[in-house]
């Protein structure tokens, strides 16, 4: 069968020692980095981006995907041991996971939530693996009015499924859509909004965006807000689960990883919403639902299988259709392109083992995390007792130096500054920075894309509702917005973050 | 009448700011007609939205949000001390090398923390002037001037 020789391609590419090391080596700094109190996977992504340029393309997008989950399971960790959580994701598991650590089980939180995500991240690339070359050929038959409509789609769904106020964040899509036009202009070559600036020529850069917005502002808003972060003295014994709490935790990692399955594929919440939607259904359907909140395995279990699982399904419409979901993603995509790949249908059958290699390698790394992970626990949480004030001048530093090392010149680090401010100012104005990075990767592509399509069609804006496909996305994301809108859903959106 | 919403009005004149100034900003491109966009269109269309959504958001914000939230409390210390030093980084790298502009940007950051300690941040300096030589010079092979230029005679 076709799919096993793709996959077997995919092997060959994946467990080539070069990039068996990248991949354990991208696991183990976004564990590294994950663990750290306050930064997220996008931060990590963020900061260690510019490691992986020097690699060659199918490497550095391994290792970059190693640095996602090693991110995320790095988040997990804090948030059942500090209560920290890394992102929005993980806070579900903070709910459970902290109980239990506070009741001494904390090993078994920890060791429940690496084999959860293993097992949800094996069903989940056999989904992606399974999924991939339909939906690519789906996407040959994509125009460019489908492909700005599914745009539209994917934009809203960020909106939508994002907690906040909508208009503000819409306004930051907008915000990010502009920002995205700055520099040269694809279509007539002409320079636009550069004020004169040659290093702007090509826009701003997607590094120093993203870590100016993410990671430069996360940490002045650490400082100011003298967090205190409140670390676990007790000892970390029983890591093993005995078998009765597996049994009991199985049904959940399964129910968990059908739940995140499904809606990482969705644009916007991705694992956000997959966890908090397992959490809830785990709870209603559990026999004690008043144990959740105060050290349920089930609690732990289900949240964490269903964002891994969504971690990994949200690289379908990435890999696939060229469009990522969410912000991950997103900066995912900046990276490719940033090595030289666009991403999109065509990947596949240009290159197949990148492709592959790529599914393949996830795989790989959440074997990887399991295995290298349960006994460094103890190491990363040593990483954890060094103070704040001693740890972030040496995030700033790595930044900085990633910063030059991307275009070797200091326009970029200066520019970093410019963004963090901004991201200061949204911060202080509860304008969240996540949509903007989204618009501002996409940017680009809606704007070819509705120029083609109009172009194409002489100036007739009806063909972007009269192509079935086209229509489809456009309707599906007022029906988002028309759902969200409703008091009642209001209510239960607010409510699930007030959750958290 | 006193402001609502704070925070959303001023959000508001921000994007009405943006949203107006890439209107400006595009007048000066050929717009073009909507069959035949020049590379003015869409960033005047988004301009004019963003600029349209703006004054949606300042007016809720005046008239008809939840009333009394706060303005926004800004500490200029944290992020002004940390944005100069990654600017400051950025301007002494090349002429005093890695090491000095590692030391200078430790110290300089560390002092945006209330928890500030001398000694801490000089012996932090060393330690991180230490693993940058080792993981980003050594192991990684980063294009980065590492001693200052007047010592190696670097233009």
């Amino acid at each position: 069968m076709e799919l096993l020789s793709n996959l077997a391609l995919g092997f060959q590419t994946a467990v080539s020692p070069m990039n068996l090391v990248y991949c354990m080596t991208g696991a183990l700094i976004g564990t590294l980095i994950g663990v750290l109190p306050g930064i997220g996977p996008v931060q990590t992504i963020a900061i260690l981006l510019p490691t992986t340029f020097a690699l060659p393309p199918v490497s550095g997008l391994i290792m970059l995907a190693g640095i996602y989950y090693g991110a995320q399971y790095g988040g997990s960790t804090t948030s059942i041991l500090v209560n920290v959580p890394g992102e929005a994701s993980s806070v579900v598991t903070c709910l459970d996971g902290y109980q239990m650590a506070r009741q001494g089980r904390a090993g078994a939180a920890l060791t429940i939530s690496a084999l959860g995500s293993f097992v949800a991240g094996s069903f989940a690339t056999v989904v992606l693996a399974v999924l991939a070359v339909p939906l690519s050929e789906l996407a040959f038959k994509f125009g460019p009015a489908e492909y700005f409509s599914l745009m539209v789609f994917g934009l809203i769904g960020s909106v939508v499924l994002a907690s906040g106020s909508m208009a503000k964040a819409v306004g930051m899509i907008v915000l990010g859509l502009l920002l995205g036009m700055i520099g040269t202009d694809i279509t007539s070559g002409v320079h636009r909004f550069t004020f004169g600036v040659p290093e702007l020529s090509d826009g701003i850069g997607f590094v120093s965006l993203a870590m100016g917005l993410f990671g430069i502002c996360d940490i002045i808003n650490s400082i100011e807000k003298r967090e205190k972060r409140d670390i676990l003295k007790s000892k970390l014994t029983g890591f093993w689960l005995k078998m009765k709490d597996l049994k009991a935790a199985a049904p959940a990692v399964l129910r968990g990883t059908l739940c995140g399955s499904l809606l990482g594929i969705l644009p916007g919440g991705g694992a956000i919403l997959a966890s908090f939607t397992a959490y809830m259904i785990e709870k209603k359907s559990s026999s004690h639902p008043e144990s959740f909140g105060k050290g349920n395995l089930c609690g732990v279990a289900a949240p964490e299988s269903a964002n891994n699982a969504a971690a990994q399904t949200s690289f379908v419409p990435l890999l696939t259709l060229g469009i990522p979901p969410n912000v991950v993603l997103a900066m995912m995509a900046g990276a490719m392109m940033i090595h030289g790949i666009q991403p999109g249908p065509r990947v596949i059958s240009s290159n197949p083992e990148l492709f592959w290699g790529v599914i393949v390698s996830m795989w790989v790394g959440n074997l990887i995390l399991v295995l290298l992970n349960l006994p460094l626990v103890g190491i990363w949480v040593r990483l954890l007792s060094v103070p704040y004030r001693l740890l972030y001048p040496a995030i700033l530093l790595f930044c900085c130096i990633g910063l030059y090392s991307v275009n070797n010149n200091t326009f970029d680090i200066g520019l970093t500054a410019l963004c963090g401010l901004l991201g200061y100012v949204f911060h202080k104005l509860e304008c969240e920075p996540a949509p903007l990075i989204l618009g501002f990767v996409l940017g680009p592509m809606m704007e070819e894309n509705l120029r083609r399509g109009m172009l194409l069609s002489r100036g007739d804006p009806s063909v972007f509702f009269t192509r079935p496909l086209s229509l489809a996305f456009l309707l599906m994301a007022v029906a988002m917005l028309i759902v969200v809108a409703l008091p009642s859903i209001r209510r239960k959106r607010e409510d699930a973050f007030k959750e958290g | 009448m006193s402001i609502r919403h704070p925070k959303d009005f001023l959000a508001g004149v921000m994007f009405v700011f943006f949203g107006a100034s890439a209107m400006v900003l595009s007048l000066s491109l050929r717009i073009g007609t909507a069959g035949n966009m020049g590379p003015g269109y869409f960033p005047f269309a988004l301009g004019g939205f963003l600029a349209l959504l703006g004054l949606f958001i300042l007016l809720r914000g005046i008239l008809w949000a939840k009333a009394g939230q706060a303005w926004p409390v800004v500490d200029p210390k944290p992020v002004g001390i940390i944005l100069l030093s990654v600017v400051l980084f950025s301007q002494i790298l090349r002429p005093l090398g890695l090491l000095l502009s590692t030391a200078v940007l430790v110290l300089m950051t560390s002092k945006a923390s209330h928890e500030f300690r001398w000694k801490e941040a000089v012996l932090n300096a060393a330690v991180l002037v230490a693993i940058v030589l080792v993981v980003f010079v050594y192991f990684l092979e980063f294009q980065l001037p590492v001693w200052p230029a007047f010592v190696t005679g670097r233009v």
